[in-house]
C-alpha cells in the first residue's frame, strides 16, 4: 500500500485538482427469496490517481472495467463504497445531496450516447439553459444570451435553439451536450466515451472541438474511452483500468513509448499500423474474455490472460512501482 | 435561389414532439372519426333536456311497453317510462361513469405508479404486492363483494368501486414507464446538474411517460363504460329508476321484451357499442400519434 501514497503524494499541492483515494464501489448482488446479499460486484477496487489543472487523464479500458463507473462515483452519482475523493481540496465522497449541488457547477459530465442523454421532449435552448435555471438566478433574458454565446462556441448556430433534439444528428447533439456541461463555466469535465457513438469522420472533430475548448477554458478533463487511439489523441496522461483496477498509469508519451504492463502492451499491439516504414509493435495477443468482476481472480486480476503470468501472481496482488517519473504499474514482472 | 430556400427553412416553427405526435394524431381519419362520433354523443348527454320532454325516471303506469309512437319514438319500458329519454339521459351516466372512474383511476395509478418507480426499493414492494392482492381476486367476485357489503349504490361509490379494483393495470403501466426512464442516461445527466427529485420526476419523467399514459387511459375509459354496462345489466350497478344504458338493456332479460321489443334494447346497445368503439378509434389514434415505431405494418 505504501506504493499507493506515493502517487498521491504530491496531493495538498496547489495545482491538484481532483484527488481520488483508494476508490471502492461494490455493488451488492441480492439473491434468493429474502433477496440477501450473497456477494459483491468490484466494479472499482481500490483506484487512486490525481488530475492536475488544466491537464486531461485519458481512462482507458474495455467494457466492464469500471471506468464509467468510476466517472459516475467521482460525480457524486454513486456513492463510493470506500475511499475518499477531494475535489479543489474538499471532500466531496461523503457529503449530502443538498451539499453536492453548488459543486455541480464545477464539475460536468459528458455522456457516450447523444441520442440517449438529451431528454428528446426538450428543445435545444431548454436543454442547455436548464443548468443555469437550477443553480443560478440570472434572468430569462442572461440565460438566454448565456445560451447563444455557448451554442456558438460549440460550433452550432444561435438559431438551432429552437431545434428539437430529433433534428440532429449524432455529433451535433454531442455538440449541445457539450455545450449544457460547459455552460456554467466548470472547471472539470468528465468525459465518458463522448465519441465511442459516433462516426470517425465527426469522432475527430468533436475531439478538436474539445481540446480547443480546452485551450479556451482553462478546463481539466478526465477522459474515458475504449480506444487508446482516441485517448491518444487528446490525453496528457493515461490510466489503463482493468477489471476495476489500475494497471498502469503514465505520462502519454512515456505509455505509448514504453508499455510495461502485459495488458497495455497487448492494447498497444491490436492498433493497427498503417504506415509500412514504422516498425510494428510485437504482437501480444490477449485471448479470453473479462473475468467477472463478481467472482475475479485471485492475485493479479490480469493472471488469467496475461501471457507472462507466474505462479507469483496467483498469490499476490501486485502494488503500483514506480519506474520512470510519473510512470507506475502494478505487475509482478517489475517488482 | 439557395439563399431564399435557407430563408425559409429558417423561418419554419421548429415542432415539439408533442406537435409532431398532435399532428400524427389529427390526420388519423379513424380517430378524428371518434372524436366526431363522441362529440355527437356527448352533445346528445348535455342537450337531454332540449331533445325530449319526457322525465327519464317518471313511469306513467297506464303505459307500459307501449310500441314506439309520436309521443314516445322508441316505446315505453315495462315501467312505462319513456324509453327515449332514457336513452339520452342514460349517455350522461355511462358517460360520466366512465370518465369519472378513469380519472379516478388515473390518479391513483400514476401516483402509485411513480413513487414505486421512481423511488423503487421497500416502496416498491409494497405497493406492488399490494397491486398484486388486488389483481389476483377476480374483478366480478371483488365488485360483486363490495357492492354487496354496501347494499346502496350511488354513482360515486361506483365509480370509487371500480376504480379501487382497477389502478393496478395503470400503476404497473407507469411504474414500468419509470423504470426505464431511470435507466436512461438523461436523467442521470438532469442529476448531474443538480436538479431536485421535484424537477426530475416533472421535467423529466412525466413528459416522456405522458404517451402510454394517456392512452392507456383512453382504453380503460371504454373498459369502464363496458364494466358499467355490464354490473347494471346483472343488476349489480347503478339502481333503477336512474337510466343508465345498462340498466336499459337487463330489461332485454325478459324474454318477451327480447322478442316484441327490440326498440326498448338495440339502441342503448347500439350507444355502447358506438360509444366504445369511437373512444378505442381514439385510443389507437393515440397510441399511434405517440410511439409512430410501433403498429406500422
Amino acid at each position: 500500500m505504501t506504493n499507493l501514497q506515493t502517487i498521491t503524494s504530491y496531493s495538498g499541492s496547489d495545482d491538484i485538482l481532483l484527488d481520488v483515494q483508494n476508490i471502492k464501489k461494490y455493488f451488492p448482488i441480492k439473491g434468493g427469496v429474502l433477496k440477501r446479499t450473497i456477494g459483491h460486484l468490484k466494479a472499482v477496487d481500490d483506484v487512486s490517481f490525481t488530475v492536475k489543472k488544466g491537464e486531461t487523464l485519458g481512462i482507458v479500458g474495455e467494457s466492464g472495467s469500471g471506468k464509467s463507473t468510476l466517472g459516475r462515483v467521482i460525480l457524486n452519482l454513486l456513492d463510493p463504497t470506500e475511499g475518499k475523493i477531494y475535489f479543489n481540496g474538499q471532500e466531496i465522497s461523503q457529503l449530502k445531496r443538498k451539499q453536492v449541488r453548488p459543486l455541480r457547477k464545477d464539475m460536468q459530465i459528458v455522456f457516450q450516447d447523444p441520442f440517449a442523454s438529451l431528454n428528446s421532449k426538450m428543445s435545444v435552448a431548454e436543454l442547455v439553459e436548464e443548468p443555469l435555471l437550477v443553480q443560478t438566478s440570472l434572468s430569462k433574458s442572461q440565460r438566454k444570451e448565456r445560451a447563444i454565446e455557448i451554442i456558438e462556441k460549440v460550433g452550432l448556430r444561435a438559431d438551432d435553439r429552437l431545434k428539437y433534439p430529433h433534428e440532429f444528428s449524432g455529433g451535433q447533439r454531442q455538440r449541445i451536450s457539450i455545450a449544457r456541461a460547459l455552460i456554467m463555466n466548470p472547471q472539470f469535465v468528465i468525459c465518458d466515451e463522448p465519441v465511442s457513438a459516433l462516426d470517425v469522420s465527426i469522432q475527430a472533430q468533436v475531439l478538436n472541438l474539445m481540446k480547443d475548448l480546452q485551450d479556451d477554458l482553462g478546463l481539466t478533463y478526465l477522459f474515458i474511452a475504449h480506444d487508446l487511439g482516441v485517448v491518444k489523441h487528446i490525453s496528457d496522461r493515461v490510466a489503463v483500468m482493468y477489471l476495476g483496477k489500475i494497471a498502469e498509469i503514465a505520462p502519454k508519451k512515456e505509455l505509448y513509448e514504453n508499455p510495461l504492463h502485459p495488458y497495455t502492451q497487448g492494447l498497444l499491439s491490436s492498433i493497427p499500423v498503417i504506415d509500412k516504414s514504422k516498425k510494428q509493435r510485437e504482437k501480444i495477443k490477449i485471448t479470453g474474455d473479462l473475468p467477472s468482476p463478481a467472482n475475479p481472480p485471485s492475485g493479479c486480476v490480469f493472471r488469467t490472460r496475461c501471457p507472462k503470468a507466474h505462479d507469483r501472481c496467483a498469490v499476490e496482488q501486485p502494488l503500483f512501482t514506480k519506474k520512470a517519473d510519473g510512470h507506475y504499474v502494478a505487475c509482478h514482472l517489475y517488482t | 435561389m439557395q439563399a431564399i430556400k435557407k430563408q425559409s427553412t429558417n423561418k419554419r416553427k421548429h415542432k415539439s414532439p408533442f406537435q409532431l405526435a398532435l399532428r400524427r394524431f389529427l390526420k388519423n381519419k379513424l380517430a378524428i372519426g371518434g372524436i366526431i362520433i363522441l362529440v355527437i354523443i356527448l352533445l346528445a348527454a348535455i342537450f337531454a333536456p332540449l331533445l325530449t320532454e319526457h322525465d327519464p325516471t317518471y313511469g306513467d303506469l297506464l303505459k307500459i311497453e307501449k310500441p314506439p309512437s309520436e309521443e314516445h319514438i322508441l316505446g315505453t319500458d315495462s315501467s312505462g317510462r319513456d324509453n327515449f329519454a332514457r336513452l339520452l339521459y342514460g349517455a350522461r351516466i355511462s358517460l360520466t361513469v366512465g370518465f369519472s372512474a378513469m380519472l379516478f383511476t388515473l390518479i391513483i395509478g400514476v401516483i402509485t405508479g411513480a413513487i414505486a418507480g421512481y423511488y423503487g426499493g421497500k416502496i416498491d414492494s409494497i405497493i406492488m404486492r399490494l397491486a398484486d392482492l388486488v389483481l389476483a381476486i377476480p374483478f366480478l367476485v371483488l365488485a360483486l363483494t363490495i357492492i354487496a357489503i354496501l347494499q346502496e349504490v350511488t354513482v360515486m361509490i361506483f365509480v370509487t368501486v371500480i376504480a379501487i379494483t382497477t389502478w393496478p393495470t395503470l400503476t404497473r403501466i407507469v411504474r414500468g414507464t419509470f423504470l426505464s426512464l431511470r435507466e436512461q442516461e438523461f436523467v442521470l445527466g438532469a442529476r448531474a446538474i443538480g436538479s431536485s427529485d421535484f424537477r426530475v420526476i416533472f421535467k423529466h419523467f412525466i413528459p416522456n411517460a405522458i404517451g402510454p399514459i394517456i392512452v392507456n387511459a383512453t382504453l380503460m375509459m371504454a373498459s369502464m363504460i363496458i364494466i358499467e354496462s355490464g354490473l347494471s345489466f346483472i343488476g349489480m350497478g347503478i339502481p333503477q329508476p336512474t337510466p343508465t344504458w345498462g340498466n336499459m338493456i337487463s330489461e332485454a332479460q325478459n324474454i318477451r321484451i327480447l322478442k316484441d321489443h327490440p326498440e326498448a334494447w338495440i339502441p342503448p346497445g347500439l350507444g355502447i357499442l358506438i360509444t366504445v368503439l369511437a373512444i378505442n378509434f381514439i385510443g389507437d389514434g393515440l397510441r399511434d400519434a405517440f410511439d409512430p415505431k410501433s403498429n406500422r405494418r
